[in-house]
């Protein structure tokens, strides 16, 4: 493994540090106060080539490594988690599966627009009755010989309504469990495809989440992803891909929040001096900066990992598991320092905090990773 | 439409410290950036190669080796070529050695319709540059533009005035020194920066440049840095308190009186 970044990851780093703050920052408070998804946001990364850019080139994409990818999630949601949830869902859960599990004729059909941002991807997999516990789905998809029909409700999907193409798991044969699920491609606008209930959440308000119904939905045969009793193992293997996502956003939120703290803290003064110079405050700073530190060498190591075609699923959930608990510390930490402002819309760390705790829920929630990364311990 | 653009590497002057006891900069102190109005010359040049794709721009620039990352993200933004001339023999050129050196790696490439540049240089500031460029290729030259149309063989170039602008015309080839105004400087792209490994930015020295060796470098610099200092304040303002308006300017008219003003 490389310690040193490459000149690639230096410049995507850099240039998405310039575009976050001159794009973002100014409309990131905005976005989360009315839960307003950042449209032209994703627009301007589309045109850079950000929603697309591990994609190869034939398919318009930059074959970025992943490790610059990493950084790129961790730069735009030091800004704004939200457009970091929005761009890592996209790639990881919808470009990366049809890349990896299409066929050549559905990848020339919907990676083009996709990596280029013209088109935005979702992904359905969680239930009211299951998520983590994949095999409960009661979302059908029965074969009628000529087509697929699939009825069903999804739960918790982002960018629901909003995207163009979703990734959709559904029971093929329900007495198979797992090994009975199957995964779909469903286009925006279908018949019997609709936006249900939209979610009024704590955080990442900028990412829209809603209920997802699935009504006597009529899907071409050629839109079945992977083979049929195989879409378990594409959404296990695509939530590799997000989790990395998720532990880079966990990662860019608590880094953001610790940097308006030290901001604050030189600014701040009480008892005749400022807070940094408060030495139980300063060593818990030096606490958080090495648990900053710990994260990015992790999710380092599992993103080298992908980008040298090695198993990286431990290693992912890993660093999906202590971002997202370092980014919940951090951010909890970064309010308490920042006293009774901390606790008020004035200052990001409010929203930042409120950001952070679903990173230890979605794809795949801390227990989750536990069992993950115990069950490699215990093979 | 052949299109050279200078730039300069500088230290970011906003967040540059200076030395207390030398009054000199603190170049470590500072990140090196690309100097703001030669990123507005590159964007000028990529829109102008928007509107005639089959234009090409060469980015060159005189500077330390390490200026070569700021001619990457040139490749990143979209420029075709980018040529850094660098050797120790040029260390301390002021603008006129700079300019020679410039001119002179300017004439090693073959020909050009536009050479536009930034107006002048966050760390010194002396706008000189451009014109002294202009001066020794023999070419027409417009300062301070603000605005720039292409059509066909000649540029009108609005140029900005203290009270307002005058537009100019010219025949190519011809130079412009250009000011933030002008545009706003793109990002780098995804695609442009992992572009940057297939395009080899070109490095030359004096040897590779017909340039006279006593016309360059610190010693035949006609310019010497007697002294390098921080201004010192001119004294704080103040703020006048009151209730009203009205209070307010009673009391300014009282002050402007009382220094017979």
């Amino acid at each position: 493994m490389n310690f040193s970044p490459t000149k690639e990851q230096l410049m995507v780093r850099k240039m998405i540090k310039q575009f976050a703050h001159n794009e973002m920052k100014p409309i990131a408070q905005l976005t989360d106060e009315e839960a307003r998804y950042p449209q032209e946001t994703i627009d301007k990364l589309g045109k850079l080539g950000v929603m697309g850019m591990p994609m190869p080139k034939e398919y318009g994409g930059a074959e970025s490594d992943y490790v610059a990818y990493a950084g790129a999630i961790e730069e735009l949601s030091k800004v704004c988690s939200s457009t970091g949830l929005i761009v890592q869902t996209h790639v990881a859960l919808c470009c990366w599966p049809i890349l990896t599990f299409g066929t050549q004729e559905q990848k020339r059909k919907y990676l083009p627009d996709l990596v280029a941002g013209r088109k935005l991807g979702a992904f359905a997999l969680t239930e009211a009755n299951a998520g983590t516990d994949a095999a409960g789905l009661q979302t059908k998809a029965v074969d009628m010989g000529d087509h697929w029909v699939l009825n069903g409700t999804k739960a918790f999907l982002s960018a629901a309504g909003i995207a163009d193409v979703y990734i959709v798991m559904a029971m093929t044969d329900k007495s198979k469990g797992t090994k009975g699920i199957s995964a779909f491609i469903i286009e925006k606008g279908t018949p019997g495809f609709n936006r249900g209930k939209k979610e009024d959440k704590m955080g990442i308000r900028g990412s829209l989440m809603a209920e997802q119904i699935i009504k006597d939905c009529i899907i071409p045969k050629e839109n079945l992803l992977g083979e049929v009793g195989k879409g378990f193992k594409v959404a296990m293997a695509s939530l590799d891909v997000g989790r990395l996502g998720v532990a880079c956003q966990a990662l860019g939120i608590a880094q953001g929040a610790f940097d308006e703290t030290v901001k604050y803290m030189k600014s701040r003064k009480q008892f005749g001096k400022s807070l940094d110079k408060f030495q139980a405050l300063a060593f818990e700073m030096a606490d958080m900066k090495t648990r900053l530190d710990c994260t990015r060498l992790l999710i380092l190591n599992a993103a080298d990992r992908r980008d040298k075609g090695l198993p990286c699923t431990t290693e992912t959930a890993e660093a999906k598991l202590y971002a997202s608990e370092t980014a919940v510390y951090v951010t909890n930490k970064a309010v308490q320092f920042h006293g009774g402002y901390g606790y008020t819309k004035d200052y990001p760390v409010e929203r930042m905090m409120r950001d952070a705790k679903i990173t230890e829920i979605y794809e795949g929630t801390s227990e989750v990773m536990r069992m993950v990364i115990s069950g490699d311990i215990f093979r | 439409m052949k299109i050279i653009v200078c730039a300069k590497q500088v230290p970011d002057t906003t967040e540059v410290k200076i030395d207390k006891v030398k009054n000199t900069l603190i170049r470590d102190s500072a990140p090196s950036i690309m100097n703001y109005e030669d990123e507005n010359a590159l964007e000028e040049a990529l829109r102008i190669k928007e509107q005639f794709p089959d234009s090409y721009i060469t980015v060159i620039s005189m500077g330390p080796p390490q200026a070569k990352d700021m001619l990457e993200e040139c490749i990143a933004q979209g420029a075709d070529e980018a040529i850094l001339i660098s050797d120790r023999e040029l260390v301390g050129s002021d603008t006129w050695a700079t300019s020679n050196v410039l001119a002179a790696g300017i004439r090693k490439l073959s020909g050009f319709d536009l050479i536009l540049t930034g107006r002048q240089a966050i760390d010194g500031d002396t706008a000189q540059v451009g014109p002294q460029l202009a001066e020794k290729l023999g070419i027409p030259q417009v300062t301070y533009v603000k605005e720039v149309t292409v059509n066909d063989n000649e540029i009108i170039a609005k140029r900005t005035l203290e009270n307002g602008y005058e537009t100019l015309k010219l025949k190519t080839p011809c130079l412009l020194t250009v000011t933030r105004e002008l545009n706003q400087p793109r990002y780098m792209t995804i695609k442009g920066i992992y572009n940057v490994k297939n395009q080899e930015i070109k490095v030359w020295n004096i040897k590779d440049i017909n340039v006279d060796l006593t016309e360059v470098g610190l010693d035949a610099s006609p310019t010497k840095v007697v002294e390098s200092f921080v201004p010192t304040s001119k004294g704080k303002g103040t703020v006048i308190e009151a209730d009203s308006a009205k209070e307010k300017v009673a009391i300014l008219l009282e002050k402007l009186k009382e220094k017979h003003i």
